[in-house]
């Protein structure tokens, strides 16, 4: 009765479930045409990863120059302050709107979703695509507005600023801003219905893998919290371009009304960016271990618990904004709440390493790293949470080192450990492991020199986003450049490991790492139509039917024990 | 608990076998990835309701923008208010209401196979939604006209040079002639204002909208009393001379700001609604709806009921306000 086919024992397969082995989805059918226009989420995926690693490579270029331009107080590479501006307001636009947000939904859960639900497709294949193309417009828009005069707001673009500034290109960007919220809204709308809908019999939702859970409250933060976002900035448009006067407070307008409206959307968007890599940890964590998860229930909880909490500590970025005391002290309150089941996910996690037979992949080490970088990101928060050092902290360097923690940390150091872990899964290719690990390590390495030296900076109150500085700054400077160029050798030999898995990595098996849940029971490539017969939901996260393949070069799912499968065997325990 | 488990994935296996070998009808309306028609549908209801709930909270913002604002300048809520036609308002709050109605029979046609009835349905619907439209449009040129507009063009006279003011004048006076009952031609002149900024006085001066207007610029001097009415006469004063008010609040243009957002974001979900509708209509007549595939009919009509909704926050919110 075990309907998934197993590759039969003996090197490669000739045909997988009954077609031939060279028939999956990046084969199937051939043409540029059949990528423009596909439906099939994992081609959506795919396209996503390639654009978000190519914003990933621009706004990483931008943050170079940022670096480059910091190694000496005053001029250094661009003699224009004004130009310092455009920089970082180009690098945090890209990386949060082009980049972060969509890199783990929309590029890695496109492709994996389904398949580990066990379902066909997402539940909206042409709003899928869709919203690929809306994701492309946004990112045209950004472009234009580089072309039109660029931008020098901040990522944030607050008012008044963001309305009087001369810079030409402030309309197209917040037009993308607006394009890309509408992406992601829909992609997350399309998650929330795949899961609840077309989740397979069997696949109970305490049987999802924890992955599933943390893209499910993504996708709740996604659809509640983005349309917030979108009339922020389609406000600000107008205000910009008619003046409504309502942000205007020489027209009787509210400038921290648009403060309120702008973290309403943009503090949830940190747990958008923040909660699928969770979710990745998880698998990666769980199946490394080759143990069962631990405290399954609590960490898909905590997943929806951050997702609720989210929505409700929005006034910490306004701490100094004039704030009532009263309000500013129940947002701190809830702050700290925040930790509770962040740290609950963090113990689960290490509980779930002791004594599991831990193998040190290159996802796995890309775990760790999260582990130890999420940990000093989620604790230096709580000093930004508490009230008196906040206004000691508040836009200087410790906040930029906290959100990069966070962000980069852990939020991509999480994508691109799932990039690594799914990579065979995704082009049927391993790549070299022994560089991957390495440049994780650079990667580890460099991040912390670039930004550990930022929380040294900010609590001596180097203020963020200046051109300038006092000569004492100085050595710290030049460490945390020296630090992000380090980062920059690490992701090249990153992109030389996963790109040269296409020239001489060996094929993938099924299962490379042992997993359990469904996507590592289809081949690798899947076949266009994921599952040719309903896939057999199991335990994803038990591994004693887990075992090596010396013949598969990969592991091999053995449930002959399992008396759902072999009543004989149920007979067997029965007799005991 | 397991043995359900086994056999429900058998009855699934089943399906899908069914499905590779087409030995059953295959219903043409249930795309590949879904098992069944009741699960397509029960995706779609559940997409629409998330949809519906993120324009909830697009539009929710300006809620919150209307809420504190009128929070923090109450009098010029309940003073500006008055300058909004109640009874247009009122017809189209009636004319969206009946349009729900009618998409609500359209669905219930569509579910009972009646192709005719749905067809007729949309297209009261359709007209609905254009007659909104017509009226929302008579009621933004009667503010444009009477400069009842958002930010400081709120200060600046209506019409500030003479050939503009002629042409405006004649342009809209037919609308001007059934929205409102002129009184008193004299009234809409526009007095001094040299004690507010922002307005150039001698603009304001040589210029008046309606009879006297046209005939200065027909070459006749202004009539001097106009420049300056009495003050009792003020209080009567027609909502469209506003700059007239003594009582005029500062800051009276955000009333016109988020009432111009919330109305016109609301007119722009009215015109995509239209253009819901119209592919209805085109799907009905070609005859893609019955009793067993009405989903886009279903979802569509979800979507214009929650427009439909949000005009009935919006009428007494702006509206009724006093």
């Amino acid at each position: 009765m075990t309907t998934i086919q197993l590759p039969s024992p003996g090197a490669i397969p000739d045909t997988i479930e009954g077609r031939p082995a060279s028939d999956n989805y990046l084969t199937h059918t051939r043409g540029i045409l059949s990528w423009i226009f596909t439906l099939d989420h994992k081609r959506i995926g795919v396209m996503y990863m390639w654009s978000v690693l190519g914003a990933f490579l621009l706004g990483g270029t931008f943050a170079l120059l940022l670096r480059t331009e910091l190694l000496t107080p005053g001029p250094t590479i661009t003699a224009s302050a004004d130009t310092y501006n455009q920089w970082f307001t180009l690098h945090g636009a890209i990386m949060v709107f082009l980049v972060i947000i969509p890199s783990i939904p929309a590029a890695l859960g496109n492709i994996i979703l389904p398949i580990m639900l066990g379902a066909k497709d997402v539940a909206f294949p042409r709003l899928n695509l869709f919203s690929y193309y809306l994701w492309v417009t946004g990112a045209v828009l950004c472009v234009v507005s580089l072309a039109m005069g660029g931008f020098d707001t901040g990522w944030t673009f607050y008012t008044p600023y963001s309305t009087t500034t001369t810079a030409g290109g402030v309309i197209p960007v917040l037009t993308a801003a607006f394009v890309l919220g509408f992406s992601s809204i829909f992609t997350g709308l399309n998650f929330i219905v795949t899961v609840h809908k077309l989740r397979p019999p069997g696949m109970t939702w305490f049987r999802m893998p924890l992955f599933l859970w943390a893209i499910y409250a993504t996708a709740i933060i996604q659809v509640l919290a983005t349309p917030v976002l979108g009339i922020t900035l389609l406000l600000l448009i107008v205000e910009r371009t008619v003046n409504i006067g309502i942000f205007n407070p020489s027209m009787g307008g509210d400038p921290v009304l648009y403060q309120h409206f702008f973290w309403f959307y943009s503090h949830p968007a940190v747990y958008i960016m923040i909660l699928p890599a969770m979710g990745i940890i998880s698998e990666i964590i769980a199946i490394n271990s080759h143990r069962a998860i631990f405290g399954y229930r609590l960490i898909a909880f905590s997943s929806i618990a951050i997702a609720f909490f989210s929505f409700i500590v929005w006034g910490h970025h306004m701490f100094t904004s004039g704030q009532s005391a009263l309000m500013n002290t129940l947002f701190s309150a809830i702050s700290f709440s925040v930790a509770i089941p962040s740290a609950v996910k963090v113990f689960n996690w290490i509980a779930t390493l002791y004594k599991g037979s831990v193998s040190l992949t290159t996802p796995m080490w890309y775990a760790l790293s999260f582990l130890f970088l999420f940990t000093i990101g989620g604790l230096t928060g709580l000093h930004l949470a508490t009230l008196s050092t906040d206004v000691h902290l508040h836009d200087t360097y410790f906040v930029v080192a906290h959100f990069h923690y966070v962000m980069m940390g852990s939020a991509l150091i999480g994508m691109i450990g799932g990039l690594h872990h799914w990579w065979p899964k995704i082009f049927g290719r391993m790549y070299d492991e022994r560089l991957g690990t390495i440049a994780c390590w650079i990667i580890f390495i460099g991040f912390n020199v670039t930004f550990f030296t930022q929380f040294m900076l900010g609590s001596q109150g180097m203020p963020r986003r200046y051109y300038d500085y006092q000569p004492e700054f100085q050595v710290y400077h030049v460490i945390s450049t020296i630090g992000s160029y380090i980062m920059a050798v690490g992701f090249t030999l990153t992109a030389i490991s996963l790109f040269g898995s296409f020239f001489n990595g060996k094929k993938a098996p099924a299962n490379p790492w042992g997993g359990r849940s469904l996507e590592w029971q289809c081949a690798s490539p899947p076949p266009f139509d994921n599952f040719a017969k309903a896939p057999r939901v199991g335990d994803c996260y038990d591994f004693s039917v887990v075992h090596w393949d010396p013949k598969l070069g990969g592991y091999r799912v053995d449930e002959s024990n399992d008396p759902e499968v072999n009543p004989a065997a149920q007979g067997t325990k029965a007799a005991h | 608990m397991s043995q359900t488990i086994a056999n429900t994935h058998t009855t699934h296996a089943d399906q899908a076998h069914g499905h590779d070998d087409h030995a059953h009808g295959h219903d043409p309306h249930v795309a590949h990835h879904f098992d069944s028609m009741a699960q397509q549908f029960d995706s779609a209801k559940l997409g629409i309701w998330l949809f519906l709930a993120t324009e909830i909270l697009f539009f929710g913002g300006l809620f919150v923008a209307y809420a504190i604002l009128r929070m923090r300048n109450p009098e010029v809520f309940s003073y500006a208010s008055h300058y909004l036609d109640t009874i247009m308002g009122g017809i189209n709050t009636c004319v969206l209401i009946l349009s729900s109605l009618t998409m609500a029979l359209a669905v219930r046609c569509a579910q009972t196979n009646r192709r005719g009835g749905l067809i007729v349905c949309l297209v009261l619907t359709f007209m609905g939604a254009i007659g909104f439209l017509v009226i929302k449009y008579f009621e933004y040129t009667h503010k444009f006209h009477d400069n009842l507009v958002w930010g400081s063009s709120f200060y600046v006279p209506p019409h500030d040079a003479e050939g503009h003011a002629e042409a405006m004048a004649l342009k809209t006076a037919p609308v001007a002639a059934t929205a409102i009952v002129v009184k008193d031609p004299t009234l809409f002149a526009i007095p001094d204002l040299a004690a507010k900024p922002a307005v150039d006085v001698s603009a304001v001066k040589s210029a008046s909208v309606g009879p006297s207007g046209m005939a200065r610029a027909n070459g006749t001097p202004a009539p001097e009393q106009a420049a300056a009415p009495a003050p009792g006469k003020l209080e009567e004063a027609h909502p469209g001379t506003h700059l007239e008010d003594t009582k005029l609040p500062p800051n009276t243009h955000l009333f016109f700001a988020i009432y111009y957002c919330m109305t016109g974001l609301h007119g722009i979900h009215v015109v995509a609604g239209m253009g819901i509708i119209a592919w209805l209509t085109w799907r009905a007549v070609r005859g893609d709806f019955s009793s067993k595939n009405f989903t886009a009919v279903d979802t569509g009509g979800l979507y214009w009921h929650i427009v439909d909704l949000i005009w009935i926050f919006l009428f007494p919110l702006f509206y009724l306000i006093h």
